[in-house]
């Protein structure tokens, strides 16, 4: 595992809900929740992870547990050959030399009352680094992200997103960082800028040898830039894989309903999509079985008793689907909209089963 | 769907702002500019009161005694037959050094505490909240009338009974402010770097928190100011015959059947300091809101 940058085993990270006292009071046996649960992955030197879910599927959780901003209970993070887990705050100070994080909001991610040459020249004073010319270094950082130097006085607030999103970049580069940790590197970012934003990724990991993992909702954005790809489902990875066998041959139907929902510019495509329906369930209250059963267009009675096993459907391709979708006669077996109707009646309690277009309470 | 070309220049760059740009920007609003007039005017008063003054405000001239404004005394004399004006000039020395001295340790102190209790562990928080809301149940008068009887009128005790009262208030304000910017990206940006506690609080915090308190401190000093001369209205503040615009006041009110000079003259500054102070406050917290900005 040594040209790993990061590996990440059995990844779990829990919140809090209740109080002491009032868990006691009210007799909560588990007054907590599993935002990450038994995660697992690794990212080589140079390369680019894709980490894809709905909001409230744990990918920025995790992200930031890499980085140490929330703890991790159980599991390890092996990055650069050290434990991260179990770290105190002092000791993580020199592995945030290593890994950087951008943010979800480019100009939020920037202190407001700090310019330009502040923010990204922060690092370095943050570390005490006694660079001696802080100025030349922040010029060399606005070239590397490709801004004008007129830009070193200007304060956050009269940055457009791209321009901030640069400035980010500058700041998360500042102390050559092996790992960098991008949390939606393209919201808020109309596509051409962000196209602009991808290709500087890109064109940095080229120069400068960095490993990225990219937290994000936008598949066409994965697609572009990762080599590798786990889709997060309340919590849990359902699928992972290299990029390019997940979009040829996606194995679970959360990753189906999620490449269907991506929008086709080609108004004549048939739309006999699949489309994934309801909401994400709480994590308080995980659904029994395959916790994707819900929402699963293919469900079966299976589904909701037990729950499957994240096994391997290909070479380095990885699952959680009693019934994966390569197999043909899997995809075959039971057609749409024929759940209802098979003798057994899909139940969680409070939830609602969409079965086709129907809606129906149980 | 990245087809676009990356720009090695994105968008033009920004003109510099100039370094006391927001002096420029308080003095084009007219009430800030007003109001940093008046409290200029009342600072210098205070301040060059010894050369200011015509007489010595202890002298007492018998003869002169309630005489009307005249060349001889610009706002007339007292029951003693001392100088009004150098009085009140003295008077204003008085009054703003509690107010500097009583709201500067206050906000100091409500920063201080307001962000530990907003950044710092939840049961610090709580204690700290605890006691903010024991003290502001006290009613500041009272409160003063109590701390006075038991140590005895003076300066200082005015001073502490300010600040004590005062500082929940301040503090307040900042853990609130503190709360919403602790998990705010650019703070868990911060964090994320590696920036320690001590320097995401002074560093990242503190800026942002300051505008609006100093905003809150600048309506303050009025207050404080009224506190001051209210409690030597009542003979519990300075102690004669040092001056203090409250007891001017007072030895208004018992010979206003003879003359009216006295209240006009204690009431006058305490109007400009208040409307000076409050206008200027306003007018700041206009400039300092960078987000407020209205030309950009």
């Amino acid at each position: 595992m040594a040209d790993n940058i990061i590996t990440v085993k059995d990844l779990r990270v829990r919140f809090r809900t209740a109080g002491l006292v009032k868990s006691l009071i009210k007799r909560i046996d588990d007054p907590f929740i599993d935002a990450v649960m038994k995660v697992s992955f690794s990212l080589g030197r140079g390369e680019t992870f894709g980490l894809v879910g709905e909001s409230g599927s744990g990918k920025t959780t995790l992200g930031r547990a890499i980085i140490g901003l929330v703890k991790a209970q159980e599991g390890s993070i092996e990055f650069n050959g050290k434990e991260l887990v179990g770290l105190k705050d002092g000791q993580f100070r020199d592995i945030r030399r290593n890994i950087a994080m951008m943010f979800q909001d480019p100009v939020a991610s920037l202190s407001p009352r700090k310019n330009v040459r502040a923010s990204i020249t922060e690092p370095f004073r943050i570390h005490n680094m006694g660079v001696a010319n802080l100025g030349e270094e922040a010029r060399r950082l606005l070239d590397l992200v490709g801004l004008h130097q007129g830009f070193m006085a200007a304060y956050p607030h009269q940055l457009s997103g791209g321009q901030a999103r640069r400035v980010g970049v500058a700041r998360a580069l500042a102390l050559e960082p092996k790992l960098i940790i991008a949390d939606e590197p393209t919201a808020g970012l109309d596509v051409s800028v962000q196209g602009e934003i991808l290709n500087l990724m890109n064109r940095l990991q080229r120069e400068l040898g960095l490993s990225y993992l990219i937290i994000t909702h936008n598949l066409p954005v994965v697609r572009h830039v990762s080599d590798k790809l786990a889709i997060m489902y309340l919590g849990r990875f359902v699928e992972q894989g290299s990029t390019k066998e997940i979009f040829e041959r996606p194995a679970h139907p959360y990753t189906l309903g999620l490449l269907a929902a991506v929008p086709e510019p080609d108004p004549d495509k048939r739309r006999d999509k699949l489309e994934l329906q309801g909401e994400i369930p709480s994590l308080m209250r995980r659904p029994s079985g395959c916790e994707f059963h819900t929402r699963c267009p293919f469900v079966q009675k299976k589904c909701l008793e037990v729950a499957p096993k994240y096994e391997e459907v290909a070479p380095g391709h990885w699952a959680s689907c009693h019934f994966p979708f390569p197999d043909p006669a899997n995809a075959k077996a039971v057609p749409k909209g024929a759940m209802t109707g098979d003798g057994y009646i899909p139940h969680v309690d409070g939830h609602t089963i969409e079965a086709g277009n129907k809606r129906q309470r149980f | 769907m990245t087809a676009a070309i990356e720009t090695t220049e994105a968008g033009a760059p920004i003109k510099r702002e100039p370094r006391f740009s927001w002096l420029w920007q308080l003095l084009r609003d007219p009430l800030g500019c007003f109001g940093l007039i008046l409290v200029l005017l009342i600072v210098l008063a205070a301040a060059g009161a010894d050369i200011l003054s015509p007489y010595d405000y202890k002298a007492l001239d018998i003869k002169a005694r309630l005489a009307p404004p005249s060349f001889e005394h610009l706002l007339g004399t007292d029951n003693l037959g001392r100088d009004t004006f150098s009085r009140i000039l003295h008077g204003g020395r008085i009054a703003l050094y509690v107010a500097l001295v009583s709201v500067g340790g206050s906000l100091v102190l409500g920063l201080i505490l307001g962000m530990l209790a907003g950044y710092g562990p939840r049961w610090l928080d709580n204690l700290l909240m605890l006691l903010f809301d024991a003290v502001r149940a006290f009613p500041v008068i009272m409160f003063a009338l109590a701390v006075i009887t038991v140590v005895g009128p003076s300066l200082e005790t005015i001073i502490f009974v300010v600040i004590v009262t005062s500082v929940p208030g301040y503090a307040r304000i900042t853990r609130a402010a503190t709360l919403s910017l602790k998990n705010t990206e650019f703070i868990l940006a911060e964090r994320s770097l590696g920036a320690g506690t001590v320097r995401v609080m002074v560093s990242h915090l503190l800026p942002n928190l300051i505008a609006p308190l100093l905003i809150l401190a600048s309506m303050d000093i009025p207050v404080v100011i009224t506190i001051e001369a209210g409690l030597s209205f009542l003979g519990l503040g300075v102690k004669p015959p040092t001056p203090s615009w409250g007891s001017i006041l007072n030895d208004g009110y018992s010979f206003i059947r003879n003359t009216p000079w006295l209240v006009i003259a204690g009431g006058i500054p305490l109007i400009i300091t208040t409307l000076g102070f409050t206008f200027l406050g306003e007018a700041m917290r206009d400039v300092f809101d960078p987000k407020m900005k209205k030309d950009r």
